[in-house]
């Protein structure tokens, strides 16, 4: 019986490995029409001729957007906010998740900060009232405006704070003994056995500046303030698009759809570049909150 | 041997986040107070006329806002069961990969869409879906007529749910992926020496032993079902389509910020957050007595 298995099981596996790899790559199909599409003529995609190789190659898009002072303009927008707003994710990460690790005795008031964090979390304010709030206090068409609201990011914290608690509690005692204050504590036992915990929470909040249109749009009165997200989501889906003039003989070989292609392609490319890095810590970062003991 | 200034030290690190906390959800909170006032902007919250609950009566009356709640329903609580299902079947059959090489593979190509924006995806789609596209040219291969997906009533809800499940289902398996590593393997061995064929182990095993798991994440869905995913709607529909794919969010957003009835958008916002309220606290009672999980 056993012996006569085998063959039907190796068919089998095959089947099953074939179907997902084709199941994958159909995934992956759309991100591959939009790179052919950014390549191929303008009347190649007027008559619908290219599906997932360039037809008529060329690299006018990406000629005209090198010069499209605009759409770097909103890109450097973007690296500003990943840079400052990761920064400041992952520094008020740990300073809050921190305290919320200690035991209530040792800092009296924790389990009250803590439902105050899980109030925030989960009492999910209107977005009238979010731009009400944001505009009284000046921030609108100002670059903190995509910085500050989304500044402490509770998820994380829970996530970090469920960390520290699993660490082992020798590792605190013995500091103690040696004198340790909580900042160093911190800062050379806590943060250097965390680091795989802080990438992980880290990369999410980059990812989540990066992706973020609606901040932008809202907070943004002022175009030229606007983030990539946003100046694609302007272009692209609310379609308010003029062609730059000046470059008229670029602008012939052109169409919209091969343009905003290039561009699509082009604010993945950040994803993609750290892609692999995200998937070493995900998957730890998913199965992380949920550990305890 | 808890010393005072260990305490200031914590105290010292929580104020920056709490200073926060305060300053971007407590004070909005307090702002959704004009739900009960015929808010002016140029009046402020102190001049502008209280109404009772007049914008929430408002709200109970008109037909559009019925249709949006039922469409937001709809559209999420397909989205929670479809996206179960179809990442729990392919956690399974991925566990049923030996090869290690395409295994790694197809975990890399189905996680990468979940780190992509809904306004790049967005834009991919439009593009894919449109009468013209690459969906519909294959749609001609078998003789079918173009579909307008994303221009009719009927199609776009299904359009929301499906583009969803492309982007998340891959992601959403990981969490079945590693209960699947933790079941015990002699259980298999002593179904194979009982003669249990695959699809036995598959069913008797594999599934049992993620059933847990299956439990929790519906569990924690619940507290999702007025989330119909703002970002992914507001890219992708139009006005012919906000019969069957306005939602809660993108209504509060469309007539609180671009019409500007402040007040009638602060009402649909507080309605949502005091359903999901009640939602959450039965997600995590849930939660808690079938899958023993509680978030901290």
């Amino acid at each position: 019986m056993v012996v006569s298995r085998r063959p039907l099981d190796r068919i089998v596996d095959w089947a099953i490995t074939l179907f997902l790899i084709a199941l994958a790559a159909s995934t992956l199909l759309p991100l591959v029409h939009t790179l052919a599409l950014s390549l191929s003529s303008k009347q190649a995609v007027a008559g619908g001729l290219v599906s997932l190789w360039p037809v008529g190659f060329n690299l006018f898009s990406y000629e005209y957007i090198i010069q499209d002072e605009k759409f770097w303009r909103a890109f450097g927008i973007s690296l500003a906010r990943v840079a400052v707003g990761g920064f400041t994710n992952f520094a008020l990460t740990v300073l809050t998740a921190f305290p919320l690790s200690r035991s209530a005795q040792a800092f009296p008031g924790r389990n009250v900060f803590m439902w105050l964090m899980v109030a925030g979390m989960i009492l999910n304010v209107g977005v009238v009232p979010w731009y009400l709030t944001i505009s009284q206090y000046g921030l609108i068409d100002s670059f903190w405006a995509l910085i500050l609201p989304t500044a402490l990011p509770i998820w994380n914290v829970v996530i970090l704070m469920n960390f520290f608690r699993n660490l082992p509690k020798e590792l605190d005692e013995a500091a103690r003994i040696d004198g340790a204050n909580p900042w160093q504590l911190l800062w050379h036992i806590y943060l250097p056995i965390s680091l795989p915990a802080l990438a992980t929470v880290t990369l999410f909040s980059l990812v989540a500046h990066w992706n973020s249109f609606f901040d932008g749009l809202i907070l943004m009165n002022n175009p030229d303030n606007y983030p990539l997200q946003t100046y694609i989501q302007q272009l692209v889906i609310a379609q308010r698009t003029v062609l730059q003039s000046g470059q008229a003989q670029l602008l012939g070989r052109l169409s919209n759809n091969t343009l905003n292609a290039a561009k699509l392609f082009i604010a993945m490319i950040p994803i993609l570049i750290v892609y692999p890095f995200l998937q070493r810590y995900f998957i730890r970062g998913i199965t992380l909150g949920a550990v305890k003991e | 041997m808890h010393r005072k200034s260990d305490t200031l030290a914590y105290y010292v690190m929580i104020l920056p986040g709490l200073f926060l906390l305060v300053a971007f959800t407590f004070v909005p909170l307090f702002y959704s107070v004009i739900a009960f006032q015929k808010f002016n902007p140029a009046r402020g919250i102190q001049n502008s006329p209280w109404v009772g609950f007049d914008n929430f009566l408002f709200l109970f009356r008109i037909q559009d806002a019925r249709e949006v709640f039922a469409n937001t329903l709809f559209i999420a609580i397909g989205k929670i069961g479809l996206l179960l299902i179809v990442a729990v079947v392919f956690a399974l059959l991925l566990n049923e990969v030996r090869f290690a090489g395409p295994k790694r593979l197809i975990q890399t190509m189905v996680y990468l869409p979940h780190f992509l924006s809904w306004v790049i995806l967005a834009g991919i789609l439009r593009t894919l879906l449109a009468r013209e596209g690459l969906l519909n040219d294959a749609l001609a291969l078998f003789g079918l007529k173009p579909i307008a997906f994303l221009g009719q009533p009927a199609t776009f809800p299904w359009v929301i749910i499906f583009s969803d499940i492309w982007k998340e289902f891959g992601f959403e398996a990981i969490i079945y992926l590693a209960a699947l590593t933790s079941i015990d393997p002699t259980l298999y061995e002593v179904a194979e020496l009982d003669g249990a064929s695959r699809l036995q182990k598959m069913l008797y095993v594999s599934l049992p032993g993620i059933a847990p798991t299956i439990v929790l994440v519906a569990s924690l869905s619940i507290g999702n079902v007025l989330n119909a995913n703002f970002d992914q709607i507001v890219n992708l529909y139009s006005p012919i389509v906000y019969s069957t794919g306005d939602v809660l969010d993108t209504y509060a957003y469309r007539v609180g910020l671009i019409q500007g009835q402040y007040s009638i958008g602060t009402t649909v916002g507080l309605l949502k957050t005091v359903v999901s309220l009640i939602l959450i606290g039965v997600s995590y009672w849930v939660a808690d007595r079938f899958a023993n999980y509680r978030i901290f």
